[in-house]
């Protein structure tokens, strides 16, 4: 938390010479990209179609690999060059020895995973560097539609039906605050987006940003 | 029958006449390994792609087979413009010992014996591992002190992973296709079928076939419809052949004997084909081989051991339809690349065509061949 922010100016990203970059990176890969010193080990998890490792490997020299469970997305990402495995989040990460990464990245996926804690654990033994974004379900929108209308909150974020979504295990900012402090992780950086993953400028205050920011991107280190 | 003799056809080959040791402890005073290229080797010498064919495969890859006047068995796989763009690579495949297409197996003639005296059954059993040193011995023929890509489906997916287990600095990226790392309970009993099909045929005359001249080809080509149906599966065989009866036959016959359903011409069919260019000892031999292949036991029990500090990297491909060699003993081996942080990709490709959909037309394969092995040539640095 007292790290410095990063990079106020929202730098257009470099994309000369690039040859793969997903024309519609998510803004929120953009700003995990820069929170991703070049040269370095990275493992994606969720990689989807690849946009985030081929971004790493063609514009900073990274070695980045991913694992991704749609095997559809796997298959394009390989066809692309880039080393994706199909796996998931539960069952895969335990495979990797110590520190086999310097940063371990889950993006948009916590909610969704079953054992959140788990994984958490296992993307800081096998990475030096856990970084992690996940819808807050502690918006106001959410928090406000369900003490309105007594039913599961509906915002573009939170789009599903209770009974369809894949987001088991949704949580706050400040659910994640005390998650880390209970865990003994080190909060790097972290920082609240909008939906679009731009960042808003309650960053400095958790509580604001827990009623304002639609996505949370966090870095992480073990003790 | 207008096709040459098996023994007939000169291949293209190279002879060790220092010969080879083998896991056996036997060693052979000579060996020799028939190979055939594709493309031209460029300057640095580092565009070679070694393909390692399967049990019933040979080293004609993309081109008419002298012996059946077919075509390539990966005639679309390999070649120029295909995933394997050999306008781009320097494609090698090589005969794998204990063959019948000129390397050194059960039907050449044998150390220290008579003119015209073959191995026969007394060809030393030979492993995996031994196969993979041979193509070794013809890799440092050809000068070649890294190859870019080791290739390989079925047997020749074992190869690629003994390749990269035994000789990880020789190889930059390695492909082991619908394959495992060591035989199953399951493929090794079939294997037995098919051999005991081969000592069940008199005309084996236990192994001294090749005296008189005759072939067992009854033993063979009952072995390979058994193993036949393992590449296949049931939704492909319902696809192609389902209950239909043959053209001639009345529903309402009920015969004994005789082809009357589709899918039993079909496997006749295989079988008689197969008999004209595989020799019976030579697949004993191979089968044996494959049999005996278990990565894990090299290190201890420990498969990523196998791949400790490997930089290769690796794309292992399965289909979801594969039964022989289950999309889960492909799992397996990608979770042991991790383990030993290996560079891995992993894919399943979904195909209802069972173990034989890596011989076939499959455009996601194909797709994902070509874009990992694109990849690794711009991490290889290698021209386009």
């Amino acid at each position: 938390m007292n790290a410095p922010p990063p990079n106020d100016s929202a730098e257009p990203v470099r994309t000369e010479g690039v040859k793969y970059v997903a024309k519609n990176m998510r803004l929120d890969l953009r700003l995990i990209a820069e929170m991703i010193a070049p040269g370095s080990r990275v493992l994606d998890i969720g990689s989807g179609d690849g946009s985030l490792i081929g971004y790493l490997y063609r514009t900073r020299g990274c070695d980045a690999r991913g694992i991704e469970i749609d095997m559809a997305e796997v298959t394009r990402s390989v066809a692309h060059g880039l080393p994706v495995m199909h796996g998931d989040a539960d069952s895969d990460l335990a495979q990797y020895p110590d520190g086999a990464f310097d940063y371990v990245v889950l993006s948009r996926t916590l909610q969704a995973v079953e054992r959140p804690r788990e994984v958490l654990r296992q993307m800081l033994r096998i990475g030096t560097s856990a970084i992690v974004s996940f819808p807050n379900f502690g918006h106001w929108q959410v928090r406000w539609q369900l003490l309105r209308s007594g039913r599961m909150p509906m915002t573009s974020v939170w789009n599903r039906p209770w009974h369809e979504t894949p987001n088991i295990h949704p949580c706050t900012i400040r659910d994640f605050f005390h998650l880390c402090a209970d865990e003994g992780y080190v909060v790097e950086k972290w920082l609240a987006v909008d939906d679009a993953g731009q960042r808003s400028p309650w960053r400095r205050f958790s509580g604001l940003a827990n009623l304002f920011g639609e996505q949370a991107l966090f870095q992480l280190r073990r003790a | 029958m207008d096709q040459p003799d098996l023994a007939a056809v000169t291949h293209q080959h190279v002879a060790f006449d220092d010969g080879m040791a083998l896991d056996c402890g036997m060693a052979l005073g000579r060996l020799v390994v028939a190979y055939r290229t594709y493309g031209t080797l460029n300057a640095s010498r580092s565009n070679a792609v070694l393909v390692c064919h399967a049990l019933t495969g040979d080293q004609y890859v993309a081109e008419t087979h002298p012996v059946t006047g077919k075509g390539g068995w990966w005639d679309m796989v390999v070649g120029p413009g295909l995933p394997v763009d050999t306008d781009r690579y320097f494609v090698i495949c090589a005969n794998v010992l204990g063959g019948c297409m000129g390397s050194t197996g059960p039907r050449s003639p044998r150390d220290g014996a008579a003119p015209g005296v073959l191995w026969g059954t007394d060809f030393p059993p030979v492993t995996i591992r031994d196969m993979v040193r041979a193509q070794k011995r013809l890799i440092d023929h050809l000068g070649i002190a890294r190859l870019f890509a080791v290739i390989g489906g079925s047997m020749g997916g074992m190869q690629v992973l003994e390749w990269a287990a035994s000789y990880p600095e020789s190889v930059f990226a390695a492909v082991p296709v619908a394959t495992a790392a060591y035989h199953s309970a399951q493929n090794i009993a079939f294997n037995e079928v098919g051999r005991q099909s081969l000592f069940a045929d008199p005309d084996w005359r236990g192994g001294r076939y090749w005296e008189s001249g005759s072939v067992p080809a009854r033993g063979l080509a009952v072995a390979r419809m058994v193993a036949h149906i393992t590449y296949l599966s049931e939704q492909a065989l319902t696809r192609k052949f389902g209950r239909r009866v043959r053209g001639g036959a009345a529903a309402g016959d009920l015969a004994l004997f005789g082809d009357m359903f589709e899918v039993e011409s079909y496997l006749r069919h295989q079988g008689s084909t197969f008999v004209r260019r595989f020799d019976a000892n030579s697949y004993l031999t191979i089968t044996r081989a494959t049999d005996y292949f278990d990565l894990a036991a090299e290190h201890d029990g420990n498969l990523s051991a196998a791949f400790a500090g490997t930089r290769t990297r690796f794309c292992i491909i399965s289909f979801s339809s594969d039964w022989l060699y289950p999309t889960a003993e492909s799992r397996a081996v990608a979770r042991a690349l991790n383990r030993a942080a290996a560079n891995v990709s992993f894919v399943e490709i979904a195909s209802d065509k069972g173990h034989d959909a890596f011989l076939l037309d499959e455009p996601d394969f194909h797709r994902t061949l070509a874009g990992f092995l694109a990849g690794c040539a711009e991490h290889a640095g290698l021209p386009e």
